[in-house]
């Protein structure tokens, strides 16, 4: 009988194996081999996973531990290489071991064309492992090391088609944004290493209680600072849209439904740490209400399919954000998890879309592909459903639960969440009316080729629009007649920050005039993006157009990107030519030179009265120490 | 088995007077063999080392007993790791040179051997004097090498090296000697008597033997302001010199300051201490914004290594315990991984005639063993957690962080900035269509993948299981740093 540590040391390990063989015989290996390789290695995984979660349940225990080695051990810092898993992990894992699977097997269809189809495997088997040393290292290093992998493999991915040079810059300011963002981190944990001793999370979270209060609230905004990178919040989301340069499967795994969640995980890891700092929970709730807003403002406008995806990818997580920041630690993971389900949908979906009109992704030369590819309308229809909060479909009871607790932590916060809520009902249903709806806007031939997508392909999009239907049970609120499964089954994780921040409780009749409003928004909001975009026939106009300036920024993302180019790239660049020209070699190595050409000068008076052989030199200069040493003895 | 040191040190010499007699056909071949024995009975030594804090494998000869200067030898956990640097590194840069047909190679190959002589000799050395004359004889055999294989203007350049660092080996030779003056008893250069006698100097006079040894060590590393010496040193010399210099030679500078500096003058270090370390960390960001800039993809490397080394050298000013096993482990994998860099550059180098980053492109279309070997390298550089480069930077900038909380924060900065100049660098070569002078690039051949192989795999073996390093130097580092604590405690 295998234990129960071996069975969760072998998940992270599997998809490494996997990653291995196929990185190695990169060139042997047939495509199948390959992919049975790569996408076998992740659904064992899987299979693992749903044990470990299903041992969890059922014996009451609160945690599974492994120590594989020390890892970095030095007198006064040990960090071992372990992992752990509790409810909160295993919830993790099944959604990156499971969704993780799905977008492996879509991968073969899509990717069947590319000469790196291989390589591509090895990648995402790659990115697999680094994602599960994340949610399982059972110490702050070892959640880096999966942090900074997953990381390297988006940078790796991002940059796959790599001859095209956009690619790589986005491959670059991706890693650089996330570096930055990192730093952040890696302070935060030598900073909790230099007042706790230790790094090992629960050693931490006991003796949080024992620290000065300022420090906590140091640590927990350094460390929110790395979320930000990775979770693409404000300021240092701007990599995430042009991410989407790397294949569609890779921005519905990475940069959808896992990497990108890291820092909502992070953050709800650390919830103790959060509930005492007062200050770092209102900065995140703030970071994510307005990135939220700010980032569904902009998916309004978007034409690119890929990019209202990723805008709304943002905003989700900002959603994600507020509710942490709100204190509700569950709803946060509640919406990451039916997040992961429809957003995961809908790039699959709109993967499979790109792939039937050979590559193209401008909405605005979409249009009535419903008739053409109706098992990709229909999935990606659940998905739109799903996002926008429509009974029963999963994003309804996770959105509802985060907003309820927005509510209860200011109206006015509910408001720019419910505000959120609305803009994204409206970017998803401008996105579904102007693919699927109305008529085919491009050319004949484009439209005579047209096809549904292979079974490899749709098979994973029905799969995740099962979830999406479904997902939403696992947290049916008391209002509904349900119990909230998820909020219990986390609450070993979460119960001390709940007791420290006094969880809210809003009368059952506030809840439902709030449910019941947001759902009677939600509708109108419907009809007027389906009288707007199908009824009309309004198709966004090609450049040129004449825009009110408020839809003019949107559209040009509020020319953020440009603002970094002046204010951090071209200064940065400034001032390394600066150093370059005036102080390295204007000033210090002319100062060198200076020195060495007045002694230069000086030894031309005195080489007059010397012959000039370095021999003599060195005998006068050996000559002379020898003469100081005897004469001090 | 004290033999082993000597052998050690002087194996190398007399292999290097054998290649003069065995002629130019063999010499390539007569080198990478002695190295490699070199090799083998410094892994035999570590094998037999003791993982305590004594000094293991001590000869103590007297040679010139007129002024009590002693061959006095031996090995302890701070020496181990740098020596197993140098006899690691060599055979390496031997084999990186197989390809070369250098005119006079049998003294290349006889330089290259002195070199390593002189290197385990600073690294071996307990007594002063000694100490400073290999130190000065690892100078002789880079300097030639320089000179006589180096690239374009040449002489001018290496002449400014030799000479800037020869100065500040003098100011060396005087602290030295006012040291050896001031000694409890006969006057001797022994280590133990030298800290004896620089611990029983005034303030003052150990501020001025402080900042004397400083800068003889920080223009070996070098630490900014004294490195305009190095860029051009590093981009004029011939490959393998450039590798000496900057993934052997240049931990001499280092390695002084653990030994032969921060040991001595203890009460100069805490006042002064602060001034160095400032010195070192402005050095990474200044370094690493002029490495952004280059276009000499050498020269970049080169900028590179004195962002890097600043953050060495600040680690060990801060005399923690994390910040010198954070410097043992990062001396390793900084040598370790500026050879498999510098030797890459010259890969490319030689097959498209140029170093211009704006002239290359797409090479990862043709090469794509060498690029995923470059990434991993690349990787190691930008200190992604499972590499080498992450295990010593983490514990450098935790230990500058625990030293003052801005100057960790502004050293860390080198883990985005030395992204950016990396990512940059390798986007500009590698990515992207080949032109006229990639098309035709020859991926790595099994000569030069026996070279850069085993560079990469080290680079993943300590990083993942860094222990390998990090048992060997603790108990000395822990003896030190205690040592030194006991020592302020008192003074105060």
């Amino acid at each position: 009988m295998v234990n129960s540590s071996t069975i969760l040391a072998l998940i992270p390990i599997l998809p490494l194996i996997g990653f291995l063989f196929v990185a190695l015989n990169v060139k042997k290996l047939s495509q199948g081999v390959a992919s049975i390789i790569a996408c076998g290695s992740v659904f064992i995984s899987f299979v693992l996973s749903v044990i470990i979660f299903v041992l969890l349940l059922s014996e009451g225990t609160s945690a599974i531990n492994v120590l594989l080695f020390q890892w970095i051990n030095t007198d006064s810092f040990h960090a071992s290489f372990s992992l752990v898993v509790d409810p909160l992990s295993s919830i993790m894992l099944l959604i990156i071991t499971g969704v993780g699977f799905l977008i492996h097997v879509y991968s073969i269809g899509y990717m069947k064309e590319d000469a790196g189809f291989n390589k591509f495997f090895s990648y995402l088997n790659l990115f697999v492992f680094f994602m599960l040393l994340l949610v399982l290292g059972d110490n702050y290093l070892v959640m880096f090391i999966g942090w900074e992998g997953v990381g390297l493999c988006s940078f790796l991915l991002i940059g796959f088609w790599f001859k095209n040079p956009e690619y790589n810059r986005a491959a670059n300011k991706a890693f650089i944004m996330n570096r930055i963002g990192d730093l952040g981190l890696l302070l935060g944990v030598i900073l909790i290493f230099t007042h706790f001793g230790t790094i090992n999370f629960q050693e931490v979270f006991a003796q949080a209680g024992s620290i000065d209060a300022s420090i906590i609230s140091w640590i927990t905004i350094l460390l929110f600072v790395g979320a930000m990178g990775k979770s693409a919040q404000l300021p240092l989301y701007t990599w995430l849209p042009d991410a989407m340069a790397g294949p569609t499967p890779v921005s519905a795994l990475i940069h959808a439904a896992t990497m990108v969640t890291a820092g909502v995980y992070m953050v709800a890891r650390n919830n103790i740490l959060y509930a005492m700092a007062p200050a770092a929970m209102m900065l995140v709730l703030a970071v994510g209400l307005l990135t939220a807003l700010f980032a569904a403002s902009i998916a309004l406008t978007q034409n690119d399919i890929k990019k209202v995806l990723a805008y709304s990818t943002i905003s989700q997580l900002g959603l994600m954000f507020a509710a942490l920041g709100a204190g509700a630690f569950s709803s946060g993971i509640f919406h990451m998890a039916t997040h992961a389900f429809f957003k995961a949908l809908l790039f699959l979906a709109a993967g499979s879309v790109i792939h039937a009109m050979l590559g193209e992704q401008d909405i605005r030369k979409m249009g009535g592909l419903r008739k053409f590819i109706p098992t990709t309308y229909f999935t990606f229809l659940i998905g739109v459903v799903a996002i926008s909060g429509i009974p029963p479909f999963a994003g309804f009871f996770s959105k509802d639960e985060i907003l309820a607790h927005l509510y209860g932590n200011n109206p006015i916060v509910w408001g720019i969440g419910v505000l959120t809520s609305l803009l994204t009902v409206f970017y998803m249903f401008r996105l579904l009316f102007l693919t699927f709806f109305g008529s085919f806007r491009s050319s004949e031939q484009v439209q005579k080729q047209l096809h549904e997508s292979p079974l490899s392909m749709t098979v994973p999009l029905i799969a995740l629009a099962f979830l999406s239907t479904l997902g939403g049970f696992m947290g049916i609120p008391e209002i509904l007649g349900g119990s909230n499964w998820l909020n219990e089954f986390l609450n070993p994780v979460f119960a001390d920050s709940y007791l420290l921040i006094g969880k809210d409780h809003l009368n059952h009749s506030t809840e439902y005039v709030l449910m019941g409003s947001v759902l009677i928004f939600t509708l109108v909001m419907i009809l007027l993006t389906y009288s707007r975009y199908v009824r009309q026939q309004h198709v966004p106009q090609t450049e040129g157009l004449k825009l009110n300036s408020l839809h003019k920024l949107a559209y040009n993302k509020y020319y953020v990107d440009e603002r970094y180019d002046q204010f951090v790239v071209k200064p940065l660049y400034a001032l390394s030519t600066f150093f370059e020209k005036w102080i390295e070699r204007s000033g210090i190595d002319r100062l060198v030179n200076l020195v060495g050409s007045i002694v230069d000068t000086l030894s031309k008076a005195v080489r007059l009265m010397q012959q000039g052989s370095i021999a003599y030199y060195i005998l006068i200069m050996a000559v002379s120490i020898v003469l100081l040493l005897i004469s001090r003895m | 088995m004290e033999w082993i040191v000597a052998f050690l040190i002087f194996f190398p010499l007399l292999a290097a007077i054998a290649i003069l007699i065995v002629g130019e056909a063999q010499a390539k071949g007569f080198a990478l063999a002695a190295s490699l024995i070199e090799l083998i009975v410094s892994l035999y030594c570590v094998f037999l080392f003791q993982h305590n804090a004594d000094l293991q494998f001590g000869i103590d000869v007297p040679w010139v007993t007129s002024i009590g200067l002693h061959f006095f030898v031996g090995i302890d956990g701070i020496s181990l790791p740098l020596i197993l640097l140098t006899t690691l590194l060599i055979p390496f840069i031997i084999l990186s040179s197989w390809a070369n047909n250098y005119h006079r190679s049998t003294s290349f190959y006889a330089l290259v051997l002195t070199m390593q002589m002189a290197l385990v000799g600073v690294f071996a050395a307990r007594d002063g004097l000694l100490f400073y004359l290999f130190w000065e004889a690892a100078l002789i055999p880079v300097y030639f090498i320089c000179l006589i294989w180096g690239g374009e203007n040449r002489a001018h350049i290496t002449f400014k090296f030799f000479v800037y660092t020869l100065a500040g080996s003098l100011f060396m030779l005087v602290a030295l000697i006012y040291l050896y003056l001031h000694t409890p008893n006969a006057h001797s250069f022994a280590m133990n008597d030298l800290y004896e006698a620089g611990r029983s100097l005034s303030a003052t006079e150990q501020t001025w033997i402080f900042w004397m040894l400083f800068i003889a060590f920080a223009i070996k590393m070098p630490v900014f302001p004294f490195h305009t010496w190095q860029p051009d040193t590093y981009t004029v010399a011939p490959t393998q010199g450039t590798m000496l210099l900057s993934a052997i030679m240049l931990k001499m500078g280092i390695f002084g300051l653990i030994r032969w500096l921060i040991p001595i003058v203890p009460l100069a270090f805490a006042e002064w201490g602060i001034t160095a370390v400032l010195l070192s960390v402005t050095g990474i960001i200044y370094a690493s914004c002029i490495a952004l800039v280059q276009k000499d993809f050498k020269r970049l490397i080169a900028y590179s290594s004195i962002a890097h080394v600043g953050l060495i050298s600040g680690g060990v000013l801060t005399m923690s315990n994390n910040g010198i096993q954070g410097a043992m482990v990062q001396m390793l994998s900084h040598g370790i991984i500026v050879f498999a860099l510098f030797y890459i550059i010259d890969l490319i180098e030689k097959r498209t005639k140029t170093r211009s980053l704006s002239e290359l492109s797409g090479i990862r279309n043709v090469a794509p063993v060498l690029t995923t070997t470059f990434v991993i390298v690349m990787l190691g550089s930008v200190a992604l957690p499972l590499t080498s480069g992450f295990v010593g930077e983490f514990l450098l900038i935790s230990s500058l962080f625990k030293y003052q909380m801005i100057i960790g924060s502004v050293a860390g900065v080198t883990i985005i900035l030395g992204a950016v100049y990396m990512l940059v660098a390798f986007q500009k070569a590698m990515s992207g269509e080949v032109n006229e002078k990639t098309s035709s690039f020859a991926d790595l051949t099994t000569m030069e993948k026996l070279t850069l192989y085993p560079a990469v795999l080290l680079i993943l073996v300590i990083g993942i299981y860094p222990a390998l390093l990090l048992d060997i130097s603790q108990a000395a580092v822990t003896q030190l740093v205690n040592s030194l604590q006991d020592l302020t405690a008192l003074t105060k």
